[in-house]
């Protein structure tokens, strides 16, 4: 299968950077999947994992909190404003983010804002189910 | 004239005080290469962020749509803003006065000028040095002593103050204030333009877009959503930047300062034991001269 070159990058350092098959991206349309020779499209990211497909069936879960995609005719990019990589994920960390994100929709009046943190409360939390199974 | 004690006294305590200036160098040489890895990490964010924004700024600019005031700005320039960014702790040489200085001349140059002048400081050192001058003006202190070490959500924080400020229509300029790291050495205090947003295309990402064809993308949600969202971010991550060049600059400082106290002290030493050398032979021949000539008059 033909690859593409793609890099994730978050404040602190790059996460990844090599040849992939496929990412599949959390954007805040919706779930989407970018192969190689991807139309150049760019978009924001909301929550949730991101999945990396090195081929083969081989692959990587890093979570996403926010960010951004920029796909163009040479490689994707993502700036995230978080990332984790599942490796790094434990249930006690996921559960402490939880309550920060839950004790800042608490304080946001109703409105699309709140919404965008309510579905993130979900996919955290669905986040934490996939950890324990 | 100090007596024999005196000397052996002062020489010890000088020497006390070269021990702790030639430990602080060594651990500022440590954490200054610890700050400069994380500033180098941090780049690469840095800079993507850039072209991405030059990039979706030139294809805004090109269409007649609004335009986020972020970018534009209010189209006055009556209040300023001023994040001062220094660091918490002192004994690292002109830093923090320096940063404090170009801040100052800054705010003196606003309010000559008639202008309302507003101050976020970031770091202890820095509000306790504009806080004389200004009090009146500072609005808020911003405390990172808590942390160890910088990271991204504390930068986060910083830019979500300023930019709340900026939504309520508290000031029309923003304007950071921090020490570009240059080399060890040299440590350039700068001032940075945040709001309204800098995105100039630069010569080098010029072409980087150019062949990149922008026209052709697609948005998702559309292109006024995303640089909306995105002009924020690049805020925190300007500020962020300034955080970790501040302190890499703060370590580069210490250093040489403290390398300096070391050396300063070593040469007081120096002078001090060849005094002590110097009195200590003078009485020895005094009480030479007591005895011979006590002998002699026998």
């Amino acid at each position: 299968m033909a690859t593409f070159h793609f890099e994730l990058v978050a404040p602190e350092r790059i996460l990844y950077s090599g040849e992939v098959e496929a990412v599949e991206l959390p954007a805040t349309e919706g779930d989407m999947t970018v192969l190689a020779g991807h139309a150049p499209a760019m978009t924001t990211l909301q929550t949730g994992f991101l999945v990396v497909g090195e081929g083969s069936g081989k692959g990587k879960r890093i979570l996403i909190q926010g960010g951004f995609a920029d796909i163009g005719p040479k490689g994707a990019t993502i700036l995230a404003e978080r990332a984790t990589p599942l490796e790094e994920l434990t249930a006690q960390s996921l559960e402490e983010e939880i309550l920060r994100v839950r004790t800042t929709a608490d304080a946001k009046d109703e409105g699309p804002e709140k919404e965008a943190l309510k579905a993130a409360i979900h996919k955290l939390e669905e986040a934490k189910a996939t950890l324990r199974a | 004239m100090a007596s024999l004690k005196d000397l052996r006294n002062r020489i010890a305590s000088v020497k006390a005080t070269q021990k702790i200036t030639k430990a602080m160098q060594m651990v500022a040489a440590a954490k200054l290469r610890r700050a400069q890895s994380a500033a180098e990490a941090a780049r690469p964010y840095a800079e993507r962020m850039a072209v991405v924004l030059s990039n979706l700024a030139a294809g805004v600019s090109q269409g007649d749509a609004e335009l986020p005031r972020m970018l534009t700005g209010t189209g006055d320039d009556k209040t300023h803003l001023m994040v001062v960014c220094t660091a918490e702790r002192g004994l690292c040489g002109a830093f923090n006065s320096s940063i404090a200085r170009l801040a100052r001349e800054h705010a003196n140059k606003l309010l000559a000028e008639g202008k309302t002048v507003k101050i976020i400081c970031v770091g202890k050192k820095g509000h306790d040095i504009l806080r004389r001058q200004f009090s009146k003006q500072i609005i808020e202190f911003v405390d990172l002593r808590e942390f160890r070490y910088v990271g991204y959500e504390q930068a986060d924080m910083i830019g979500r103050k300023v930019i709340q400020l900026f939504d309520e229509g508290e000031f029309d300029v923003a304007t950071l204030f921090y020490s570009r790291f240059k080399s060890v050495i040299a440590q350039v205090p700068t001032a940075l333009k945040i709001i309204p947003a800098q995105v100039a295309p630069e010569e080098g990402t010029e072409a980087a877009a150019g062949d990149g064809g922008e026209s052709l993308y697609e948005y998702e949600p559309s292109q006024q959503a995303i640089l909306g969202t995105l002009l924020p971010k690049n805020l925190s991550v300007q500020v962020f930047t300034a955080l970790l060049e501040n302190a890499a600059s703060e370590q580069g400082a210490r250093m040489s300062a403290m390398d300096s106290a070391t050396r300063n002290a070593g040469e007081m030493i120096k002078k001090q034991t060849l005094i002590y050398n110097r009195t200590r032979q003078a009485q020895i021949t005094k009480e030479l001269i007591e005895i011979i000539s006590g002998a002699e008059a026998l």
